[in-house]
This record gives structure tokens, sequence and C-alpha cells, in this order.
């Protein structure tokens, strides 16, 4: 086994110390994932904003890099995972609900699926335990360890718990998969905490499935939240993804989410993102056989010096396939927001329709905004376009609503609210579509005099 | 009889009002006495001032005061906020309405209304009221109860921007209208539902300020007075018959008069 550089050694050590404890019963395949993660990782390290690097030319991971965290245990007390994981309830027939509380499962919060009715939705532990799913097939398949940066293989190499669902194939009645993963406080002398969610979600071919992932953690806390999600969206089959990093003002996030799309499939995913001192949201889609559509919406709020990246590619490497991508941005404070959008047309991704926008709204003379959109077109008979703007509250706009009687505060207010509107509203279940509203409207910064207006 | 007439105070004083759009002199010296009951049209060839006076009157922070007094109300309107005077009971129909993507008209006319409330030391109207206070506007101005739904002017035709600007008066119920050519680019049956709902927001306490290019509407509405706004000066005012006679003779007659002296 590889050793670990110097500066990597307390990730080795809460390694070795998984391999040789709650890890060591894992069956010799995922074994080897692990060690061979760990290797990758002990090369690689993480990555930095070295020239030449464009996937982090504008992100510094230094200050991830420079931090001890150690592997949170798990053993934190239920109370404080209730309060910290997000309030709303979507109910029906089908909903599953896991909850991962230091990267555990929380069984006395989670009410798992058993697979008896065709939906399987547990802990990866549990079920590469009972053997109900062919795991080893899936796992690292579309979040592969080569060419990545180092945190899908740091992420790897602490495979154990996590979260697996599976809906069979032709299993169309709709299932709702909510997972909530929550960093608890850190107790008192003790370094502060990392750990690495990971998702697995398996929608068989003409299922229905809605998956929600939540991050959430102490407001004041460094701690650092290394996810990797993988999503197969079978023949026929319709998933709508939501994504919700709402990890505390000192966290940090890394999170790569990879999703393969077979025929006709159906993609909709919407990634929202408050809080988190420095996030990256590293999403890729490949759009894997012809007559799949996807659409990618995200809304970011960052205020003080918050630091956000988005990273979206969309791979038409099929014919007949249609992306949507439409992220939106309100920057204030010495905040700053990378969106690097990619779109991928293959030579013989014919009949290709693809979509980006990113829209930013800046609120401080202080905020920046580097939006980067690319489009790789090799087919001939596609239909693509691609935007970014980044702008500010208007004038004659905000006029209009302060000659109805609106002061300053409550007209930005209802401006910057309508701009992130557009992306809430993309929310099916009503709880949380009016959660995140509520959220979102609550952190719009108060006071926030748009750029450029004086009262 | 008008107040006018009865030696009132104005509900609006404008006395020698001159503003400028950074370097550009616009209002050269405007007078203008406005009673509470009354009815005033403006009118005036393309680039002569009446949208700038409208918009000064309203706080646009575009225009720069460089001299006179506004007394709306008896209070000194000109250092007000925008808002303020639109709690006051100020209120403008703009010429080019903005479109508010994302913005529902049920929640932007109840912060309005709310807004004015409190000001005068009321309560904010419950959910309900309000409601069926703004359906039975809806009825009243005839708009499309489809079209508020939909975020505020967002894609409306420019007739339906105009009516949703009466709509936004019929709710708003302001003491002092500023109609800014509300009436151009409407169809016949548009004219007419626009000038009811003038007509119906005229009351011995509130006043309006017609801003128009056309007679026709003025047939639905009858002022009090109609005032002839030319290079940034108010240079005849006259009854109805003075829009009449404009409407035979144009503005090269007035232009005419200007240059004379008379
Ligand atoms: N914000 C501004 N900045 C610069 N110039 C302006 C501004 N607003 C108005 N003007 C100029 O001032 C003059 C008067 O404009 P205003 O819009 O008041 O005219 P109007 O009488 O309403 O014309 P119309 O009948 O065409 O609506 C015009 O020459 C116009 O170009
Ligand atoms: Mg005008």
């Amino acid at each position: 086994m590889t050793l670990a550089p110097a500066k990597y050694a307390h990730y080795f050590a809460d390694f070795q110390a998984l391999s040789q404890g709650p890890g060591a019963g894992a069956p010799p395949w995922l074994k080897t994932i692990r060690d061979n993660a760990w290797s990758r990782f002990s090369e690689t390290g993480f990555p930095t904003a070295r020239r030449g690097n464009e996937r982090w030319k504008y992100s510094n991971v230094g200050p991830i890099a420079k931090i001890d965290f150690g592997l949170a245990s798990g053993a934190a007390p239920v109370n404080a995972s209730k309060a910290l994981a997000p309030e709303y309830q979507l109910d029906g027939p089908a909903v599953y609900r896991l909850v991962f509380v230091d990267g555990r499962l929380h069984s006395g919060l989670s009410s798992p699926a058993n697979g008896s009715n065709g939906v399987r939705a547990d802990s990866l532990a549990t079920t590469v335990a009972d053997g109900s799913f062919d795991l080893e097939a899936r796992i690292g398949n579309y979040a592969p360890l080569d060419d990545d940066d180092g945190f899908v293989a740091l992420n790897t190499a602490f495979l154990h718990d996590g979260a697996s669902v599976h809906v069979a194939d032709g299993h169309s009645e709709k299932v709702v998969i909510h997972l909530s993963y929550v960093t608890t406080e850190t107790a008192i002398d003790s370094a502060p905490k990392v750990t690495h969610p990971r998702t697995l979600v398996v929608a068989g071919r003409n299922s229905d499935v809605t998956v929600v992932e939540s991050y959430t953690g102490p407001q004041d806390e460094v701690y650092f939240t290394n996810a990797v999600t993988e999503i197969s969206v079978g023949e026929g089959a319709k998933v709508d993804h939501y994504r919700l990093l709402l990890d505390g003002a000192k966290a940090f996030h890394v999170g790569t989410s990879r999703v393969n799309q077979e025929k006709d499939s159906s993609f909709s995913s919407a990634s929202f993102a408050l809080g988190t001192a420095l996030a990256r949201n590293d999403f890729e889609v490949l759009l894997d056989a012809s007559g799949a559509y996807c659409s990618l919406n995200g809304l970011y709020l960052t205020t003080d010096n918050q630091h956000i990246d988005n990273l979206i590619s969309i791979d038409h490497a099929q014919p007949n396939c249609t992306s949507r991508l439409n992220y939106k941005g309100i920057l204030d404070g010495k905040s700053r927001a990378v969106f690097g959008g990619e779109v991928m047309v293959r030579r013989d991704a014919q009949k290709s329709d693809a979509q980006q926008t990113d829209k930013n709204l800046i609120l401080s003379h202080s905020a920046e905004v580097n939006s980067k959109p690319s489009l790789m077109i090799y087919a001939d008979d596609v239909k693509c376009s691609h935007g970014a703007t980044a702008g500010h509250i208007d004038a004659d706009t905000l006029f209009y609503l302060r000659s109805r009687g609106l002061d300053l505060d409550a007209a930005s207010r209802m401006l910057i609210h309508a701009f992130a509107g557009e992306i809430i509203s993309t929310v099916k279940p009503e709880p949380l579509r009016e959660y995140l509203d509520t959220l979102f409207s609550a952190a719009i910064p108060d006071k926030s005099l748009p750029f450029g207006i004086t009262r | 009889m008008p107040a006018s007439e009865k030696n009132a105070t104005p509900m609006l004083s404008i006395k020698g009002l001159t503003a400028s759009a950074g370097d550009l002199e616009i209002l050269k010296g405007i007078d203008l006495d406005v009673f509470a009951g009354e009815v005033h049209a403006i009118m005036g060839p393309n680039g002569s001032g009446k949208s700038t006076l409208a918009n000064v009157l309203a706080g646009r922070p575009d225009y720069t005061v460089t001299g006179g007094e506004v007394l709306f109300q008896g209070v000194s309107l000109l250092e007000l906020e925008p808002e303020i005077r639109a709690r006051m009971g100020l209120f403008l129909a703009f010429q080019y309405p903005l479109e508010l993507p994302g913005v529902r008209a049920w929640q932007f006319l109840k912060a309005g209304v709310d807004a004015r409330r409190i000001h005068n030391g009321e309560e904010e109207m419950s959910a309900r009221e309000f409601d069926q206070m703004l359906k039975a506007k809806i009825v009243e101005v005839q708009i499309d109860p489809d079209l508020i739904k939909r975020a505020v002017n967002e894609g409306f035709s420019g007739g339906e921007k105009k009516r949703n600007e009466v709509l936004q008066m019929a709710v708003l119920q302001p003491k002092l209208a500023l109609l800014d050519e509300t009436d151009s680019g409407l169809d016949i049956d548009a004219l007419r539902i626009v000038s009811e709902g003038v007509n119906n927001l005229r009351s011995p306490e509130n006043a309006i300020i017609l801003v128009t290019h056309y007679q026709r509407i003025l047939d639905y509405i009858t002022p009090n007075h109609v005032h002839v706004l030319f290079d940034g000066r108010i240079v005849r005012s006259g009854g109805p018959e003075l829009a009449q006679e404009l409407e035979e003779k144009g503005y090269d007659w007035i232009k005419d008069t200007v240059d004379a002296g008379v």
C-alpha cells in the first residue's frame, strides 16, 4: 500500500483506522476500490490553481489542504442532528428518508426502503453486507478515479456508509428519496471534522424518482464536506434531483455529481447554495443515448467573503439530446462566484439542442463574478446557444416600485426575490419549494442598496 | 363649482419649476395650480417636457430640480423620496411601464397598498380583504384576470401595460393621478375602459393630470383645464375648447404665437 506524503498523514491515519475498524468486514472488491482510491489521492493530493489547470483556475483550495481535518465519527447525539437537518416534510406513499449524521446512517431518523416493492434505499454499508444489489458494478462507475482532481479519490478512499438507492426497472410509481447529510458540532479539543458523503442512485427503466440531497452543519464551525453523488438514469426514466448546499458559514464543501443518462431519459436538477466559506459544485451529465433530456438549474447567494465555484458540464455524446442549463447568482459583500459551463457536442451527436445561461445579480462594489460559458461543438447539425450576464438592479425598475410606495429596501428585496424566484419555481414538491423560498428570502442581505444607487 | 373658484388652497401648486437631465435644461419655469376635484389636460409636441414634468413630480432620480417649488397638500414635495410621495397619494401612470420579471402583481400591489396604509397610521390590509378588493378592481377595469396572475407587465402588449397602470391606479386610489399618455396605443374599447377608470377616480377629493396627444380621450373625460407645454414652459391655458383648437390648427399655430411673443 502506498504511504502517505507527510502532509496527508492525518488522512492516512483515518484511512487506516477505517480499513481496520468499521470497514474491516468489507468484501475484497470494496477494499480494493478503497486502496486504489487512497493510492490515487496520495499521488494527486489536492488540486492547485496553478497555470494550465483550467478546472481550478479561479478557486484556491489551499485553505482546505492546510487544515488537519479528522474523520467524523458519527457518535453525535440525536438532538443535535435533528436541529440541523432541514425542516420540511415531503409527504406521499413512497417517501423514504435517510439521515446521515457525521457520515453514518442514523437509523432512528431514517425510514429506509427494503427492496420488497422494487425500491431499495438504505445505507451503502447495509446494502454491501446483504448483497441485495450489485454495487460492485456501479460504485465508481460514473465517478471514476482517472482524470480526477483528488476529491473523488479521497471520498472513495473513505467509502463505507452513504446512500444506496435503487429503483427497479419498470417501477413507474413515483418514489421520493430524501437524503440529509448532517455534520454536528465539533467536541471541544477535537480536530475540525470531515465527512465524505457518498450517494449512488440507480433509477431503473421507466422509473420516476425524486432525489433530494441536503448538506447542513453548524453555523460557526470549520468543517469540510467532500461529497460524491453518482446517478444513473435508466431508459425512459425520469429523475428530479435537488441539491441543497446549506452548510455553515465557515464550512468547506466540495461536491462532485456525475449523472449518466440512457435512452429517452429525463433528468431535471436544481442546485441551491447558501452559506459556506468555500463551495465547489462540480456537476457533470453524460447524455449517453439518443433522446435524453436534461435541465440543470442552480441558484447561489453569497455574502461576506464567500466563494462559490460552479463547474457544470454537459456531454452530448449521442444524437437527438436536449440540454438546458440555467444558473443564477446573487452576490453581496466581497464574495466571489466562479461559473464554468461546459457543453460538449460530440461528432456524432447530430440534432443536439443545447442552451446555457448564467445570470448574476451583483449587489456590492466588491463582489465579483468570473463566468466562463463554453461550447465545444464537433457536430454540424445542432442548435446551441449560451450567454452570461452580470448586472445590477436597474434604477428605472427600482423607481417604478418606489413610485408605488415601496421603500428602497423593500423594492430591492422584491426584485432580488423575483430574480431568485425563476429558479426556486422550478422546484416541484411544494413543501420543498416553500422551504427554499423562505430560506432564500431570509438570506437576502438587509439594506442591500443596489450598486450605484444612492439613498 | 370647481374648488378653484372657491378661493381654497390648491392640492398641487407648482411655482417656477425648472429641471434638467444631465446638462440638458428641460423644464424652464412651470407654474401650475391644481385643485381637488379638477382634471387638467397637458398637451404639447414631442420632446416639450410633458413626461419630465410628470416624472419630476413623482420623484424620478434621473432629473435634477434646479429651481422652483412644489407644494402637494401643503407639503413641500421636491425633498421627499418617491415612495413618500406615493404614500401621500401621488400616482404616476408611466408612459412606458416597466416589466418586472418574477414579481407577482398581487404582492406588488399589496405592498403598495400596505405602505400607504402604514404611512397613514392604519393597519396592513388582510390578505382576504385585499384579495376581494383586487378582484373587484379587475372587474371594474375589465382587465384579463389571467394577466394579473403573470409577472407584472412581463411580455404584456403595449395596451395591456397601459391597462395594468389603470388597474394599479384603481387599487391604490391616489389623491392625485398623473397619467402620462395612458391613452396612447389603446384600441377604441380600451380607450373607453381607461376613461371609465379615470372617471371612477374623479371625485371632489381627487385630482387628475392627463398628459395626452389626442382630443379623443377628452371626449370621454372632460377636463376643467387644458394646458399647452412648449419647450419646457406652459405657453397656453384654457378650457376644453383649447384642445379642439389644437386638433384643428396643430402646434405650428402655438409656435407662431410663441415666437411672436403673444
Ligand atoms: N433622462 C433624460 N436624459 C436626457 N434627456 C432627457 C431625459 N429625459 C428627457 N430628456 C429629453 O428632454 C426632452 C423632453 O423629454 P420628455 O420625455 O419630457 O418629452 P415629452 O413631452 O414627454 O415627449 P413625448 O410627447 O414624445 O412623450 C427631450 O428632448 C428628451 O430627449
Ligand atoms: Mg412623454
